[in-house]
C-alpha cells in the first residue's frame, strides 16, 4: 500500500491540496502508467560474487584432492576440511580483489567467515543431537523399554527385556519434590529482591549471583556431606532432589529476578496511586503481569535440573531396581542412568544408554517448547484471546455503566463522561 | 500560599497488618535463600579446613591424591582442569562469536528468532548427551586431527606426544584417546551456546542510530561491524567468554565420561590421561574416609572459589561496559 499524501511544506497552500488517498497495489487508480518501469532488485548478492564463489570452491577442492592424494602424507576427513576451507578462503579473497578495493574485499571474506563459522556451530549442534536420537533408535521402539526396569533383564539379555521405568519414576519425583522447594522460596526471594530494595536486598542478589557460579558437582558433594554423611540418612530420592534444589534455586531465583524487575513502573505507581496495600499490589499488579515471563523461568530451571547427572550422581545412589518411595533406599533418573548404562561396554547397554539419553533430551525439548509457548511475550503483553475477552469485558462495563446512567441519575455527572475509557486505561 | 496551619501530613509506607506480614513473608524468603547459600559455602569451608590444616600448602603443590597417607594436593587435578576450559575456550569463543555476530547481522530476519531459540535450547542440552557424543562418535574422528598436529607441531612441548613414533603407520593410535584435547573441544560444545546467547544479546542492543551513521559516512557491512558492534559489545564478549570459562570449569560429567584419570601433572594436551577437580570428585566421592571427604571438599571449595572470582570479574566488566548498563547477565 501507498499513501500519497502530498504535504505542503510550509506556509498555506495556493490551491486545496489534493486529499489523501491509499492505493493498493493491485489496483492503480491514478492514470500513471507503470509499463516502463521495471522493478529494481534490491538484493544485495550479484552474479559475480555467485561466480567469485563458486569458482573458489571449485579451485580450493580440486587443490586440496591433489595434495592429499598425490603430494603429501595427509589423510583424514577433517584434515580435508580444514586444509579446503583455509584454501577456499584465500582464493575467494584473490578471485574478489580482482575488481573490488581493500574494503570491499574484506567485507567478502568476512561475511564468508561469520556465516561459516554460524553454520559450522548449528550444523555441530544439531548433529548431537540427532545423533542421539538416531543411536537410541535400537532401544526406543521396544514397548518394554518404557514399562520395565532393569531388574527384569540380566546382563546378556536382548533389549525386548527390561527398560527405564525406574528411571523415568526417579526423574519425575525427584525434578517434583525439586519444584516444590524451588518455586516457593524462589518466587518469594525474587519478589523480595524487587519489592523490598535496601542494603539488604542488594546483598541477597550478590549472594545469590555468587551462587550461580556453584558447579553441580560441589552442590552434590554439600549435599552428600550434610544430608547423608552428618545427618544419616540414606542415599535416596529426596537427597538427590535436595542437590538438584541447591543447584537450580539461584537459576530461577536470576531469571525471575529479571522477568519482574521489566515489570513497568508506572503499573506499580497507578496501583498505589489507587491507595492500594503493598501485597495486594504485587498479588494483582506485579505477579499476573509478570506470569508467562515467571512461567519461562521455571520451566528452564526445571529443564536445567532435569538433565543434571553429577549432584544426583553423589546423592541418589545407583540400583537397577524400581523404586518409587523418594524418602529409601537408592533412585536412578534418567540422567544418571544413562551415564551409568553406558559404562558397561555390552553393546545391549550402551543402546539402552542412548535410548535413556534420547528419552531425556525429548522430554527437554518439550520443556523448552513449553516455556517458549508460554513465554514468548514481554511482561502485559497479552494474546489473542486474552486481548479479546479484555476487549469484552470493556465493552460490557461500558454498556453497564451506560445503562446506569441512563435509569438512576440522568444528571450530568463525573461517570456519564466517557465511560468506556475508564477500563481501557488501566 | 500555605496556611501556618496546616502541617504536613505524615506519610505511611506500611498500610495495615496485612502489608507488614508480606513485608516479613519476603524477608523472610529472602533471608531463607541467604542462609541456604551461606551455609553452602560456610559448610565447604568448615569442612575442608581440617584437610587444609593439615596439608597446609602442600595442599597447592602436591600432585598426588592419597588422602589415607595423608599425602594430597590439587597440583595435577588444578592444571588439568584450567588446560580442559583453555581448550575449550579456544574453541567455542571464536564459534561463539561468529554465531552471535551471524545471528544478528547476517541472518534473514524471518529465521532469526528460530535461530535464538535453538541457540537457547542448546544450552539447555544435558551435559550428558554431550558426553555420550564426545565419547562414542567425536572421539573416533579426532583422533586423526591428533596425530597430525602432534606429527607436525610435535616440536611444541604443548603437542609433544611420548609413546609414539609418528613416522610409523601403524603405531596404535590409543596414545590420542580420552586426552585433555577431545575433553576440551567436547566441553567447547556446551559452552559454545552459553557465550553465544549473552554476546548475541549485547551485539543486538548496538544503537540503529550508529549503524546507520556508519553505513552513512560509506562504510560497508564489515565496516560497520568493526567500528560499531564490536566495540559496542566489548564488555559482552569479554563478559560472556568469562561465564563460559566458569562454566568450563565445573563440568563434571563429559570430562568424566571422556578422560581416563592421571595424578600427575599433563601438560601434553594431546596425549592420553588427564584429569579434574570436578571429575575427581566425581570419582572418588564414593571411597573417601573422613579425612578423604574433607580433602574433597577442600578440592571442591578450590573448584568454586575459580568459578566465583571468573563469573564475578565477568559480571563486573559486563555491567561497566557501555552495553552492559540494560543487560542482565
Amino acid at each position: 500500500m501507498t499513501v500519497t499524501a502530498p504535504q505542503s511544506p510550509v506556509g498555506p497552500p495556493k490551491e486545496p491540496a489534493p486529499a489523501p488517498t491509499t492505493e493498493l497495489p493491485g489496483h492503480r487508480s491514478g492514470g500513471r502508467s507503470t509499463r516502463g518501469e521495471s522493478r529494481r532488485n534490491l538484493s544485495t548478492l550479484r552474479a559475480t560474487d555467485v561466480y567469485a564463489m563458486a569458482g573458489a570452491a571449485a579451485a580450493s577442492l580440486a587443490i586440496t584432492w591433489v595434495m592429499f592424494d598425490r603430494l603429501l602424507p595427509f589423510n583424514g576427513v577433517l584434515g580435508f576440511l580444514v586444509i579446503a576451507y583455509v584454501l577456499f578462503m584465500g582464493l575467494y579473497a584473490l578471485l574478489v580483489s580482482f575488481d573490488e578495493d581493500g574494503p570491499a574485499v574484506r567485507d567478502r571474506v568476512a561475511a564468508a567467515v561469520v556465516q561459516s563459522l554460524g553454520l559450522v556451530m548449528l550444523a555441530v549442534l544439531g548433529f548431537v543431537v540427532v545423533y542421539t536420537l538416531y543411536e537410541g533408535r535400537e532401544a526406543l521402539p521396544h514397548l518394554n523399554f518404557y514399562t520395565e526396569s532393569m531388574a527384569d533383564a540380566g546382563p546378556v539379555e536382548p533389549l525386548s527385556a527390561g527398560g527405564i521405568l525406574h528411571a523415568i519414576v526417579g526423574t519425575l519425583w525427584q525434578i517434583s519434590i525439586a519444584l516444590l522447594v524451588c518455586i516457593p522460596t524462589g518466587l518469594v526471594c525474587a519478589v523480595f529482591l524487587n519489592e523490598v530494595p535496601g542494603a539488604f536486598s542488594r546483598f541477597v542478589r550478590t549472594i545469590v549471583e555468587a551462587m550461580t557460579a556453584l558447579p553441580s558437582i560441589v552442590a552434590g558433594l554439600f549435599i552428600y556431606a550434610t544430608f547423608i554423611l552428618t545427618l544419616g540418612f540414606d542415599q535416596s530420592g529426596l537427597a538427590a532432589a535436595l542437590a538438584i534444589s541447591v543447584m537450580m534455586l539461584p537459576i530461577i531465583i536470576r531469571a525471575s529476578d529479571v522477568v519482574i524487575r521489566l515489570v513497568p513502573g508506572t503499573l506499580r505507581e497507578a496501583s498505589y496511586a489507587l491507595g492500594t496495600s503493598r501485597w495486594r499490589t504485587v498479588w494483582h499488579v506485579v505477579l499476573p503481569t509478570s506470569r508467562s515471563g515467571l512461567t519461562t523461568a521455571v520451566i528452564l530451571g526445571t529443564a536445567r535440573g532435569v538433565g543434571e547427572t553429577s549432584p544426583v550422581l553423589l546423592t541418589a545412589g545407583f540400583t537397577q531396581e524400581f523404586n518409587s518411595d523418594p524418602f529409601h533406599d537408592p533412585m536412578v533418573s534418567l540422567p544418571l542412568a544413562a551415564f551409568k548404562l553406558v559404562e558397561n561396554p555390552e553393546p545391549t547397554y550402551v543402546a539402552r544408554g542412548f535410548g535413556t539419553a534420547a528419552v531425556l533430551l525429548v522430554l527437554v525439548l518439550v520443556l523448552f517448547v513449553a516455556a517458549r509457548v508460554v513465554g514468548g511475550r514481554g511482561p502485559g503483553k497479552l494474546t489473542r484471546r486474552q486481548e479479546h475477552r479484555r476487549v469484552r469485558t470493556s465493552r460490557r462495563d461500558a454498556q453497564r455503566f451506560a445503562a446506569k446512567a441512563a435509569s438512576g441519575r440522568p444528571t450530568t455527572g463525573p461517570a456519564s463522561t466517557s465511560p468506556a475509557s475508564t477500563r481501557s486505561t488501566t | 500560599m500555605a496556611p501556618a496551619d496546616d502541617p504536613p501530613r505524615r506519610l505511611h509506607p506500611d498500610r495495615g497488618v496485612p502489608d507488614r506480614v508480606f513485608r516479613g513473608i519476603l524477608r523472610g524468603g529472602g533471608g531463607l535463600v541467604l542462609a541456604i547459600m551461606l551455609l553452602v559455602g560456610g559448610f565447604l569451608t568448615y569442612r575442608a579446613w581440617q584437610a587444609l590444616s593439615l596439608a597446609k600448602w602442600d595442599f597447592v603443590t602436591t600432585e598426588v591424591w592419597e588422602p589415607e597417607g595423608g599425602n594430597f594436593g590439587i597440583a595435577a587435578v588444578l592444571v588439568g582442569t584450567l588446560l580442559i576450559a583453555m581448550v575449550a575456550i579456544l574453541f567455542a569463543v571464536p564459534l561463539a562469536l561468529g554465531t552471535a555476530l551471524y545471528i544478528s547481522e547476517y541472518a534473514p530476519p524471518r529465521i532469526r528468532q528460530t535461530l535464538v531459540s535453538v541457540v537457547d535450547l542448546m544450552a539447555a542440552v544435558p551435559s550428558v548427551v554431550y558426553g555420550l557424543w564426545g565419547l562414542f562418535y567425536f572421539q573416533g574422528h579426532v583422533l586423526t586431527l591428533s596425530r597430525w598436529i602432534s606429527t607436525y607441531f610435535g616440536w611444541i612441548p604443548l603437542f609433544k606426544v611420548d609413546g609414539t613414533d609418528p613416522a610409523d603407520p601403524l603405531s596404535t593410535a590409543t596414545v590420542y584417546t580420552s586426552s585433555t584435547f577431545i575433553a576440551g573441544m567436547v566441553v567447547s560444545l556446551m559452552v559454545a551456546p552459553i557465550i553465544c546467547s549473552v554476546v548475541r544479546e549485547v551485539f543486538s542492543q548496538a544503537p540503529v542510530g550508529e549503524r546507520e551513521g556508519a553505513y552513512a559516512l560509506g562504510a560497508n557491512r564489515w565496516g560497520m561491524i568493526r567500528s560499531v558492534v564490536l566495540p559496542f559489545g566489548k564488555g559482552g564478549m569479554i563478559g560472556g567468554t568469562m561465564l563460559g570459562l566458569g562454566r568450563a570449569l565445573g563440568e563434571t560429567i563429559a570430562v568424566v565420561l571422556i578422560i581416563s584419570p592421571v595424578f600427575v601433572i599433563q601438560p601434553h594436551i594431546l596425549q592420553n590421561g588427564t584429569s579434574s577437580v570436578s571429575s575427581l570428585i566425581a570419582l572418588r566421592y564414593g571411597e573417601a574416609s573422613p579425612l578423604g571427604m574433607s580433602a574433597l571438599m577442600a578440592a571442591g571449595l578450590a573448584l568454586f572459589l575459580m568459578t566465583l572470582v571468573v563469573n564475578f570479574a565477568a559480571s563486573s566488566i559486563v555491567a561497566r561496559s557501555r552495553s552492559g548498563a540494560t543487560s542482565d547477565s
